[in-house]
């Protein structure tokens, strides 16, 4: 079981009902459950939008898209049914934080996918977990069916003449299927490719009806939002930067963990105080901020804050939150081979740039750190990383060639001393284990 | 499709795919879950798995290959009672994941994608779990252990050897 932790300086938004038995639909009502949905009946879909608009709630999946805006891009009138989809397909590395949201607050992931469908007129969604999450999907499938059995769903939804069906579903282990026209894909029973945009989601989703996409994470954070208002919502984080989020503090610090902080806090300070330092009383080598797919920071450039605008600033990203700690016996030519394998790995092949380039990579990092590189990899490197960027249809080719240009033009001295016969110090057989 | 008579399934899992078909606009979007439903009760996608979901959904055989061949949980040979899943990427990789790994081979005695000659364990190095902040994680069949330790480890294993471990979902 997932340990919990705690900080004196969190802000409990979203992990409010965290450790309190919420998944039992009645200790959820008596936690104020199921009362932001009521309010959104009562005040109808140009409310909801707009008070998630002055939330300034940002997607919490990583590309950080105002979800207000997101919401009214949906046309009011459809010929095709309208969908709600949540993307619980929670993959990329050093992201853990659905996986709490789902184990511990079920109904808010329903309350959510409620109120998206009451702001853009839907009547079904759809909540998508990846397919290793199966406990979590007995957990949600349970929620759901309470909900059901409580007439919370179903047709005429609080006595409003609205109906809504929400279905739980998994995939099986890809992840490219977090991309959310892919995710839409593997939904529809296909391979999950993605598909070429325009037409957004927004416009031609799901089964080619108008379809609204959100993380896990962002459709659990609507709830609160409504129910404390939006204003007081975007007051919790920083400028354009609303709220709070789950960061996820993982690698080499003393107390690993999901931590609820206000956006814009301070990376230094979530590594130093929160997370508690590194591990051993070691030096901190590096920090990959925000998952796997977000270029490296050097210790000198981690005072900074974390939101999307701070962190983009500071040549990096927020990515999903997931900070990595990485220290100073860490090899990082190693540390970047075992990030790109992943891309290999998980390039759905679609896309030459990306399906070849993860595979070059990975072979040319390879045999640097296997000590048969040549002098040239390491610009051939570069060049493959960067003529992938901005060439694949969806990001996971930018997912791959971002991180790799950071490690590649911040640590190029260790991929130097590969070239040079040093043979790698930090072999992971050698080292002795840390736990 | 009403429940066939000639199901491969056990009654329980034939009824639950007789109403996955029906949750969706469209029959086909019960395929992805349908095939891990499957596999987890015949252990593989057989060639009679693949034939009777084709035939469920009114889908081609090929259509179905298709799409199991995309997703890496989709298998189409069998593993082991217990498939031990050990996640090496970053998180765990910095908190000893590859020393989990490599203690999990000796001490099973096989390797990656291999199965012990009693067919009790598989072992597979897989991607991220979604277990960082609680590294290193391994799951056995579809259950998380994590802040592992070889020792811990090692417990674990004689539990599912013991028959004290959790049985496929």
């Amino acid at each position: 079981m997932p340990r919990l932790v705690s900080h004196p300086d969190e802000v409990r938004i979203i992990s409010r009902r965290f450790g309190k038995g919420a998944t039992d639909i009645d200790k959820y009502i008596e936690l104020d459950g199921y009362k932001a949905v009521k309010l959104a009946i009562e005040k109808g879909a140009d409310w909801i939008i707009n008070e998630m608009k002055v939330s300034g709630l940002r997607g919490r999946g990583g590309a950080g898209f105002p979800t207000g805006l997101k919401w009214s891009f949906v046309p009011k009138q459809s010929d095709r049914p309208k969908y709600v989809l949540v993307n619980g397909d929670e993959s990329e590395p050093a992201t853990c934080k659905d996986h709490l949201i789902f184990l511990h607050d079920p109904h808010a992931m329903i309350e959510g996918t409620m109120i998206a469908g009451l702001a853009i007129g839907s009547k079904m969604g759809f909540i998508y977990l990846r397919g290793e999450y199966r406990y979590l999907l007995k957990i949600m499938e349970k929620a759901v069916a309470d909900a059901y059995a409580k007439g919370f769903l179903g047709k005429n939804i609080f006595g409003s003449g609205i109906d809504f069906d929400i279905v739980t579903q998994t995939g099986a282990g890809a992840y490219e299927v977090g991309e959310e026209s892919a995710l839409m894909e593997s939904l529809e029973g296909k391979r999950g490719v993605p598909r070429i945009k325009p037409p957004f989601p927004a416009v031609v989703g799901l089964y080619g009806g108008p379809t609204v996409i959100n993380n896990a994470e962002t459709i659990a954070s609507v709830p609160h939002i409504l129910l404390m208002g939006g204003e007081a919502y975007a007051k919790a984080g920083s400028e354009r930067n609303g709220g709070t989020r789950l960061f996820g503090i993982s690698g080499h610090v003393n107390n690993p963990g999901v931590y609820e902080l206000p956006m814009g806090y301070n990376l230094k300070k979530a590594i130093y105080e929160i997370g508690g330092g590194v591990r051993g009383g070691r030096n901190l080598k590096a920090v990959v901020p925000g998952g796997s797919s977000t270029p490296v920071l050097l210790p000198n450039e981690i005072d900074v804050g974390l939101d999307f605008d701070q962190m983009g600033k500071a040549g990096s990203m927020l990515g999903s939150g997931g900070i990595v700690v990485i220290d100073d016996q860490t090899c990082m030519v190693e540390f970047a081979l075992r990030t790109i394998a992943f891309y290999q790995h998980e390039s759905c092949g679609w896309c030459i740039p990306c399906r070849e380039g993860t595979d070059w990579l990975k072979k040319t990092i390879g045999r640097v750190h296997a000590g048969g590189g040549l002098d040239k990899d390491l610009d051939n490197i570069r060049y493959l990383a960067e003529n992938m960027l901005g060439h694949t249809f969806c990001p996971l080719g930018d997912a791959a060639a971002m991180p790799t240009i950071g490690f590649i033009k911040k640590f190029r001295h260790e991929f130097e001393d590969h070239l040079n016969g040093k043979p790698c110090p930090y072999a992971h057989k050698e080292e002795p284990a840390l736990v | 499709m009403s429940t066939a008579p000639t199901t491969i399934f056990s009654p329980a899992t034939a009824a639950r795919f007789d109403r996955l078909v029906t949750l969706y606009p469209v029959k086909r979007s019960a395929l992805v879950p349908m095939l891990l439903y499957a596999q987890d009760e015949v252990g593989y996608i057989s060639d009679a798995v693949v034939a009777e979901v084709a035939h469920r959904i009114g889908i081609t055989e090929l259509d179905v290959r298709n799409v199991l061949s995309y997703y890496s949980m989709l298998r189409t040979k069998p593993a082991g009672k217990y498939n031990v899943q050990v996640c090496t990427n970053i998180s765990c990789m910095l908190c000893n994941g590859y020393g989990i790994l490599e203690h999990c081979k000796k001490r099973l005695g096989i390797g990656h994608k291999e199965t012990t000659p009693d067919g009790l364990f598989s072992l597979e190095e897989v991607e991220c779990i979604g277990a960082c902040c609680w590294a290193p994680a391994v799951q056995i069949n579809y259950d998380f252990y994590d802040e592992l330790t070889p020792e811990k480890m090692d417990q674990i294993l004689d539990n599912y050897k013991a028959g004290r471990g959790k049985e496929t979902v």
